[in-house]
């Protein structure tokens, strides 16, 4: 058998580290191309991003700095659907992608009139292209009637939208697991050795694997990881408190970036920005912003009943957008990491798993290379 | 609406009846009982439907944890009946599917 092809000595085609919402996208787009992959989930002590977060998939005001970032998450939303088709095909999950437009409220004039001015500016970036209203007080009650009186007005954008992204998250794992990918969870990768001859050996304290590629897909854990392999990603946490109501009949029609009706009934409230390091802990102090803002928006709240709270850590580059980089010290080891995992999910599987193949992609990844940020 | 129950009371200590609607049903339960029990004791069971898949529940823990007995009480939605006691009068109701937000929620809020 000495014919045999060098693929046969990895006992898989691609590695992942990390099982949240970065990683099994990804994961679930190298499946269906028809690659062998192992996903390695540290388990449930893991800092997970994609338990904690709020579901949207979100496309208005991101990347007024980066035209780029702007275009791959449009981009995303326009491929959710065919996405949450497939997952829904594959595994009978519906993860309730909504995708009727979303509102940003605003509380004050000077924070619209900003907004705005922004939109606009992304309007011109994008030659045109980039659909956005900016709503009086009026307009906005009328479009979204739960809004209350004490509002300065909204922006909104037919290209936003929202999901669940605990379905979504149990969606990717069940189909990962029919179409055939390997979970290895429960336990932290100690080591990741590049081998001589190509491809990588992953090390878990009792077991190891040799695998053909290798992809961090660890949240705030590819920090550490990253120099083992040539790569550099200096991701922070950023903690963002929630809270969730009572179940109630649909009365909200449009998700915003601080509260949503979920698909289910309940309401989700957030958006509260705190540098803590590791904690993910809630305070009464932000829950009570976070309520108190929520209330001023939608004062029909003042009479819900809340059930649930908790704080959960986004991951953080510098400037807010993604990592996706191969190592050029070891070919065929690359960093994917963002903020924004679930309206990102979509390039993730489709994409980004092109780019991760070695196929030309029409989208340009250099602006989000590590090199922007110096070691 | 002394109705069949799979529930029987053990004896203990006399307490005074308290007379309660259950779905417009008078039932007379005793002081210091919560919804859930007088529930139980009516066999007004199953005491909902769940938002998503509106199947039937019943109350469970009996403690204030699960939110299976949620129910109507004196037009309040998603109460946990399990956690507020009978008083003379009150009006319960099952509940169907998700507490719904009436336009005087809307009106008395703004």
């Amino acid at each position: 058998m000495s014919v045999r092809n060098h693929a046969s000595r990895n006992e898989t085609d691609v590695a992942i580290i990390g099982g949240g919402l970065v990683g099994m996208s990804l994961a679930y787009g190298l499946l269906r191309q028809g690659k062998r992959v192992t996903v390695f989930d540290e388990g449930d002590q893991a800092l997970r991003a994609s338990r904690g977060n709020f579901g949207l998939v979100w496309v208005q005001g991101k990347g007024d700095t980066c035209p780029e970032y702007a275009q791959l998450s449009r981009l995303s939303a326009h491929l959710w659907p065919e996405l949450a088709a497939s997952l829904q095909q594959d595994t009978g999950i519906d993860i309730e992608l909504q995708q009727r437009g979303g509102l940003y409220v605003c509380l004050d004039q000077q924070s619209l009139q900003q907004r705005a001015k922004m939109l606009a500016k992304m309007q011109q970036d994008a030659g045109g292209d980039y659909p956005f209203e900016v709503l009086s007080v009026e307009q906005a009650r009328e479009k979204e009637p739960a809004l209350g009186p004490d509002i300065a007005g909204a922006t909104w954008s037919p290209m936003d939208g929202h999901l669940n992204p605990l379905l979504l998250f149990r969606a990717l794992h069940q189909a990962f697991e029919l179409h055939g990918g390997t979970l290895i969870n429960g336990k932290p990768v100690q080591h990741i050795k590049p081998q001589q001859t190509g491809g990588f050996e992953i090390q878990l304290d009792n077991h190891s694997l040799k695998a053909g590629k290798v992809i961090l897909a660890a949240g705030l854990g590819n920090k550490a990881l990253a120099p083992q392999l040539g790569l550099h990603a200096p991701v922070e946490p950023n903690r963002g408190q929630v809270l969730i109501t009572e179940r109630l009949k649909p009365f909200i029609s449009y998700p915003t970036g601080h509260v949503r009706q979920t698909g289910e009934g309940t309401v989700q409230l957030g958006d509260s920005k705190e540098d803590v390091g590791l904690d993910t802990g809630t305070t009464a102090d932000e829950l009570g912003k976070i309520a108190a803002r929520a209330i001023r928006m939608y004062p029909v709240l003042k009479k819900v009943r809340l059930i649930r709270s908790w704080g959960a850590l986004r991951v953080m580059t510098p400037d807010g957008y993604p990592i996706y980089q191969q190592s050029a010290l070891y070919p065929g080891a690359y960093v994917v990491t963002c903020h924004s995992g679930v309206t990102l999910g979509a390039v993730h599987a489709g994409p980004l798993v092109d780019w991760l193949l070695g196929r030309d992609i029409d989208i340009s990844l250099e602006a989000f290379s590590a090199d922007r940020f110096p070691f | 609406m002394q109705t069949d129950s799979p529930f029987n009371r053990l004896a203990t200590t006399p307490a005074e009846a308290v007379t309660l609607e259950i779905d417009g049903q008078p039932f007379i339960a005793r002081e210091g009982d919560s919804v859930a029990a007088a529930l139980l004791a009516a066999g007004a069971v199953p005491s909902r439907t769940t938002p998503v898949s509106a199947s039937p529940r019943a109350p469970y823990c009996m403690m204030g944890v699960c939110f299976e007995c949620l129910v109507e009480v004196d037009g309040l939605a998603n109460v946990q009946g399990c956690m507020v006691q009978v008083i003379e009068g009150m009006k319960v109701r099952c509940q169907s599917g998700a507490r719904e937000l009436t336009e005087g929620d809307f009106h008395e809020a703004v």
